[in-house]
């Protein structure tokens, strides 16, 4: 049992989190809230990277990479609030398509996945969508998009109308599983970004705010909120790299631990949130301060790929509705 | 990052098991907090000491079999799911050995650690007193020096002492130099409690045993031998002691696991008339429980990588305590119009909600450990 990172997974990330750093400041994610596609424009720098296409079965075979690797990227797109369908493209329809159909993956080819909405549909070359526990690639130009309001207005979200008769069918339903359960993980280590980056902003913000003569943060109603996000986040982390490890290993409980992981940060990055709001009052409460943008994220992907009700049903078939006798 | 467990921790996973399994009192003993049943689990650890499982990551000439971290969240995974008794020698071997091991003398260690981990010597920790609970540096009691004797007198009153009525010795801390800064000027004495001038009174406990104690001093004396670390440094070496308390050595994942399971038990039992709520709350007791072994894991995976427990225990003391807490009210939500029995079958739910409340309070109050969390980890400015 060795339960954590290598060197180069984390060489990897601290590079991801400098390029972020310098391509994703607050600005961008404000800016992609108005502007024409949702996005950064952080997208070619990732890519030019390796970040975009790291989960392309070649490259990841050639470097060593998997879903580990991935997750802890992707907690790094959450922690700068990266708009951009990276959770869509690269955790999800990337692998799936490059192993049905590695002729339809190009150079300018851009994937996204979902459901019922899928998010930056216009933007992509191609959805990769399940139906009846099949999946299929559908071209943009077989699909209907209706655009929908998603309460982070960067996450341009849209309502597909399709037919399997206009698609590619790409897999079957452990394909579909796999495709879902990488969603559900991707996002999961988004939130746990998303999380990390509520609560710093909120204790720096405690540290500097006086009320009263003194920093609130001295105040104990307020040290106990945040140490109850710091609680949350502490436990739901780990449960998320170890889901990272099971869909890796495709581990015969992925579906649990993935389930497990996604409702832990889900909670995590709602309470989070809920405590950023109360302890940064009014400010908090416009959307002329940045907090709203994280806020709004964390709600946004609590809600996407299985709220944490949703997980947490599904983990209850598993623990409660089996056969005693099967398990250990 | 590799989850599977060495073909070595497996094989030490399998013999733990066997044994247990072997071994194991049947039906359970009764409660360790009452005298006969303390008696009865001394008999058990004897057992455990005999066949080398009491204290598996002490090193051999001791006890133990000096187990890595990751052997011992194993044999406390096993002990649990094997529905092993309490350990009534935790507070020697889970918080004073910690401490003896990183501060004592050869001496004290060749003395003391073996007669503690058969259970021959059983230890109580003697800390809260009447008037310094959660301001534990606000303790009153003294010792003078005797220099004709080659020791001190301890006077005042220690209280919550946990089976103090039925152990053998008691480590705490007395104030040695009036003078000093609360927090400088005590002292960690090892001290008798069969001494003259010692007077133990049993105190019953909310679930009705008498598992408290309060512990009364006029002029005991305890020899020099049994100072532990340096005269006015018992501050710092009992703060090395709560952090073992607070984080992992104190409740492991084992512990948990083991109740969550029981609750899904008894969730089956009822299955046919459970409100959905209480089944999500059923799911979210096994799931917290997991999430408690993965953080533990993850912790020992650093720690064994040269990393040390710092203020972030405090995290996991509120982690486990509030668990536990909320895994016995699923309980007795199942248990619905039973759960008021303390007799017969699921007893055992309605004394262990009880001993679950103490979780918060004890081992520094959750209120505490919140502020802990928020100044020493999060860097929240002190009052």
């Amino acid at each position: 049992m060795r339960f954590s990172f290598t060197d180069d997974q984390l060489a990897f990330r601290d590079a991801v989190r400098d390029l972020l750093e310098k391509e994703c400041p607050p600005q961008r994610v404000r800016d992609a809230w108005t502007n024409v596609d949702g996005r950064s424009g952080a997208w070619d720098a990732l890519e030019e990277m390796g970040v975009v296409g790291l989960s392309h079965p070649e490259v990841a075979g050639a470097l060593g990479v998997d879903e580990i690797a991935v997750t802890l990227i992707l907690e790094e797109t959450g922690r700068f609030g990266l708009p951009e369908p990276i959770v869509e493209h690269t955790a999800v329809a990337l692998p799936a398509v490059a192993q049905h159909i590695p002729e339809a993956v190009t150079d300018t080819s851009l994937f996204v996945a979902g459901g019922p909405m899928v998010p930056y549909a216009t933007s992509a070359t191609a959805l990769l969508l399940e139906r009846d526990r099949q999946l299929y690639l559908v071209d943009r130009s077989a699909a209907t998009l209706t655009e929908r309001a998603s309460v982070d207005g960067s996450r341009r979200l849209y309502a597909v109308e399709w037919e399997p008769s206009n698609a590619v069918e790409i897999g079957g339903p452990e394909d579909a599983a796999l495709a879902f359960d990488r969603g559900a993980l991707g996002v999961a280590a988004q939130l746990i970004g998303v999380a990390q980056h509520l609560l710093d902003t909120t204790v720096e913000y405690a540290q500097a705010r006086h009320q009263f003569g003194v920093p609130i943060g001295s105040f104990q109603a307020v040290k106990h909120h945040l140490a109850n996000v710091a609680l949350g986040l502490e436990f739901a982390r780990p449960l998320v790299y170890r889901a990272a490890h099971s869909v890796a290993r495709r581990d015969l409980d992925r579906s649990v631990h993935v389930s497990t992981a996604k409702a832990h940060a889900s909670d995590a990055a709602t309470v989070a949130a809920r405590v950023a709001l109360q302890v940064h009052g009014a400010i908090g409460y416009t959307t002329e301060y940045d907090l709203h943008l994280w806020m709004k994220r964390a709600w946004a992907l609590a809600a996407a790929w299985g709220d944490a009700a949703w997980h947490r049903a599904r983990v209850g078939r598993a623990i409660l509705d089996t056969d005693p006798s099967e398990e250990q | 990052m590799d989850l599977t467990f060495t073909e070595h921790e497996e094989a030490f996973r399998a013999e733990a098991r066997a044994w247990l399994e072997a071994n194991v009192p049947r039906p359970a003993l009764p409660s360790g907090d009452t005298r006969e049943g303390f008696a009865r689990h001394l008999e058990w650890e004897r057992m455990l000491f005999d066949a080398r499982w009491a204290v598996v990551s002490w090193p051999e000439v001791y006890g133990g079999r000096e187990a890595s971290l990751m052997e011992w969240l194993i044999f406390e995974e096993e002990y649990y799911r094997a529905g092993a008794p309490q350990r009534v020698t935790q507070n020697g071997i889970f918080l004073l050995a910690p401490t003896l091991f990183e501060f004592g003398t050869a001496e004290q260690q060749d003395r003391i650690l073996p007669r503690m981990a058969s259970g021959e010597e059983a230890w109580c920790q003697g800390w809260s007193e009447p008037n310094a609970g959660s301001d534990l540096a606000g303790i009153t009691s003294r010792a003078v020096r005797d220099e004709a004797g080659g020791g001190w007198r301890l006077t005042g009153q220690k209280t919550w002492t946990t089976r103090g009525a039925f152990c053998d010795r008691l480590f705490g801390l007395f104030r040695t130099d009036p003078e000093a800064d609360r927090h400088r000027g005590l002292t960690y004495f090892l001290v008798d409690l069969g001494a003259e001038g010692v007077t133990v009174r049993p105190v019953e406990r909310l679930d009705g045993d008498e598992g408290f104690a309060e512990v009364f001093l006029e002029d005991a004396f305890v020899p020099d031998r049994d100072v532990l670390g340096g005269v006015n440094e018992g501050w710092r070496v009992a703060m090395a002691t709560t952090g073992s308390e607070r984080g992992l050595t104190l409740r492991s994942p084992g512990r948990f696991m083991a109740t969550a399971a029981r609750l899904i038990d008894l969730y089956r039992r009822h299955a046919d008339a459970t409100d959905p709520a209480v089944r999500d709350a059923v799911i979210r007791g096994w799931m917290d429980a997991e999430a408690y072994r993965w953080q533990t894991f993850w912790t020992v995976t650093r720690l064994m990588e040269g990393g040390r427990t710092g203020p972030e225990s405090s995290l996991v003391k509120l982690f486990w305590s509030e668990l536990d807490v909320r895994i016995h009210a699923t309980a007795l939500e199942l248990l619905g119009p039973r759960a008021e029995l303390v007799d017969g079958d699921d007893a055992a739910w309605m004394k262990g909600w009880q001993f679950a409340l103490s979780g918060p309070i004890y081992a520094g109050t959750n209120e505490i450990q919140r502020n802990v969390v928020a100044e020493r980890v999060l860097g929240l400015p002190r009052r």
